[in-house]
């Protein structure tokens, strides 16, 4: 007998006196009523928490404030799907990596690169968390994963309150990276320690009218 | 009886023995009890912050309860999901089974090394000791099992494995183990993260296979799942070339949806926080992104067993969040090494007996590591009755041991007395009246300090009072004739 058939017959006769399984009463939250203000306020709280860097800003400040946090930056990979507009005021010293199908970037590249620019899928206010999706302007999990420094926007129209909220817009055979703050740790003594593997800073803009 | 669970399940000495010893360590107990008192406080401020949390854990429950009972079917249908999107599915009977399947893999790739997301399915079945015979090195890539690993230690803790070491002692370790150290390396949890991130850097850059737990696999889409912190679970899950699994069969949940619920309760439950900072979805092999070579080991090694109990079967439910262990009066104490399992704490003390059956080696020694408070079952996210099932297995250890023995116990004689002067009024009436032997032998100062036999037990670190001259039964009675 294979495995597969002897574990499946296990837990056929381990189950022969069991009930049949009750309904699943689903009695919690799935709707919300907050504003958008109210919506971009509960998440600024969150992430700030986290200790990621957060700016609420308008469309055409983008460019600025992306060339901004980039300052210190030396290098900057993005995905193939990014509005490059996002890029047009980057001093010209900051080398640009575009990442693409057929075009890659290696692992050891991405090392060397100091940052990345993303967009993203879905945020959820309550718990600041910010989902992406893998589209074309997020890119493949691992250029927002290698560079220290992730500058990420959230199109203020992909904020949801809650959980429950945000599952009808994602796809979830997708490759989904859930992120809630930059990298942190509570393994020693149970404290949270921001910075680990994961990039060590995290500047979110929340973009109005996006 | 289907086939019982083996590997890092069983306790090696009965567990007040191994909790004495422990107890014995204070800077440990001194460790402990910063840490899951830091951790109830920040877990109780972010579980209050929801309205439904109740409503959260009853559907929690109710979906574990309803996957269980359709255990086949939901396994088969995320076997054909995942297979279908390129992966490939092995299934494992034991611990034995499980480590020659992830060995065999990890041969076909030529590689000698692999990086490691922490998983507990992995601990249970001692896949880095296995993979040391065959001359594969597994590195743990969680900050909390590296310093386990590096300090060649055992972890105490499912959720932070080196809870019971304090920052100096990290630090310490660190400095004489890691080949590359800044010797001025400070005890500032943020220089320590730092080191372990320097340290393991070129190890996830150039590692070709990867071995993970998950945390769940959503049946209706060929989906698995890793819950972290560090980035370290990103790391394994997208660079490698290759990524093999290893996830108890219970992981799986019905529905995709159905992790709109376990999102919310896990990492309040576990870290106190509103959301972990990672979490990574994949299903099967995802073109041009991450790993190409995708496979997930299913492990019984007794599942099974657990799910034929049909008052131990919500043990299966536990999503290992550790909030039972970081309130248990008793883990407090005597820390998560007393408990010899790789499961510690209240959760463990079900669930390794019922994975081993009762009678294995030490086991049936567990569910007596409890006072029975219940603060284990008020924190549960999915409502695992703990103490229900603690109860259930004392009983079973009892039935276990009272075939073996020809002459009666001492605890067979107490249970014997003690039925019959509780059974009739007359009978105890009867004890009572030797209450003044009781004030002799307690003499000046009041007190017992020493009972014989097994009773020695209560008096070992405590006295007994002085009974009183008489009864109340008799004191009422005289009450009511001089009225």
């Amino acid at each position: 007998m294979s495995a597969k058939e002897e574990i499946l017959g296990r837990i056929r006769s381990a189950l022969a006196d069991a009930p049949a399984a009750e309904d699943i009463p689903r009695e919690y939250r799935t709707s919300s009523e907050m504003s958008e203000e109210q919506l971009i306020e509960m998440l600024v709280d969150r992430l700030v928490d986290y200790k990621a860097g957060v700016d609420v800003i308008d469309a055409a400040q983008i460019p600025a404030l992306v060339a901004a946090k980039l300052g210190q930056a030396s290098s900057v990979v993005y995905p193939h799907g990014l509005d490059t507009g996002w890029l047009s005021a980057l001093p010209q010293g900051i080398a640009r990596r575009i990442d693409e199908p057929g075009a890659r970037l290696s692992v050891a590249e991405l090392d060397e690169t100091s940052a990345v620019v993303t967009s993203s899928a879905v945020s959820i206010a309550e718990s600041g968390t910010i989902i992406l999706d893998g589209e074309p302007d997020q890119g493949r999990r691992a250029i927002s994963l290698v560079p220290d420094h992730h500058v990420c926007i959230v199109p203020v129209s992909t904020i949801v309150q809650l959980l429950p909220e945000a599952m009808p817009r994602l796809t979830v055979t997708r490759p989904l990276t859930w992120i809630s703050g930059p990298s942190a740790t509570s393994d020693i003594e149970l404290e949270r320690v921001e910075g680990v593997h994961g990039p060590r800073v995290l500047d979110v803009l929340l973009v109005r009218g996006l | 009886m289907p086939a019982p669970g083996m590997g890092n399940l069983f306790e090696q000495e009965p567990f007040p023995q191994a909790a004495h010893r422990e107890l014995g360590n204070t800077q440990m107990r001194k460790n402990l009890r910063h840490a899951t008192h830091t951790i109830r406080d920040k877990r109780l401020r972010v579980v209050g912050e929801l309205p439904d949390w109740e409503q959260l854990r009853d559907a929690g429950s109710a979906i574990k309860n309803s996957s269980m009972i359709n255990l086949e079917e939901r396994l088969l249908e995320f076997e054909k999901n995942f297979t279908a999107r390129g992966g490939v599915v092995h299934w494992a009977r034991d611990a034995d089974e499980a480590n020659k399947i992830v060995t065999d893999l990890i041969k076909e790739t030529g590689s000698t090394e692999v990086v490691k997301v922490k998983s507990m399915a992995t601990q249970e079945i001692g896949l880095n000791e296995h993979l040391e015979t065959q001359g594969i090195e597994a590195f743990e890539t969680d900050l909390a099992e590296l310093i386990v690993q590096l300090g060649h230690d055992k972890p105490s803790h499912i959720l932070v494995p080196a809870i019971h070491k304090n920052r100096t002692e990290v630090r310490d370790i660190f400095l004489k183990e890691m080949p590359v150290v800044d010797p001025d390396l400070t005890d500032e949890p943020a220089r320590l993260a730092e080191a372990a991130r320097k340290h393991l850097r070129k190890k996830f850059l150039a590692a070709k296979v990867a071995i993970s737990g998950a945390n769940f696999a959503l049946a209706d889409t060929g989906t698995l799942g890793v819950v972290e912190s560090e980035g370290n679970g990103r790391m394994c899950l997208t660079l490698p070339e290759t990524l093999i699994t290893v996830m108890g069969i219970e992981k799986v949940l019905p529905k995709w949806e159905d992790i709109e619920v376990f999102m919310q309760l896990l990492p309040r439950s576990s870290t106190g926080e509103r959301m972990n900072p990672y979490t990574s979805l994949w299903t099967g092999v995802s073109e041009d992104d991450g790993p190409q070579n995708v496979h997930i080991v299913l492990l019984d090694n007794g599942r099974s067993r657990v799910l034929a109990d049909k008052f131990g079967r919500s043990a299966l439910n536990c999503i290992r969040c550790s909030a039972c262990m970081n309130v248990c009066p008793v883990y407090e104490r005597t820390g998560g090494h007393a408990y010899g399992s790789t499961y510690p704490g209240p959760i463990g003390a079900i669930l390794s007996p019922l994975m081993t059956g009762i009678e294995a080696e030490d086991n049936g020694s567990l569910p007596y590591a409890s006072s029975l408070c219940g603060a284990c079952y008020e924190a549960c996210p999915v409502k695992i009755n703990i103490p229900e099932i603690l109860v259930h297995l004392r009983g079973d250890d009892v039935d276990a041991n009272r075939g073996k023995r020809k002459i009666p116990t001492q605890m067979d004689l107490l249970m014997k007395g003690g039925s019959w002067a509780l059974g009739k009024g007359k009978n105890i009436g009867l004890l009572e009246k030797a209450l003044p032997l009781g004030r002799l032998a307690a003499g000046k100062s009041k007190k017992i300090k020493k009972l014989p036999g097994i009773a020695a037990g209560w008096t070992q670190s405590r006295d007994i009072p002085a009974p009183p001259n008489k009864s109340f039964r008799d004191w009422w009675s005289d009450e009511k004739e001089s009225k």
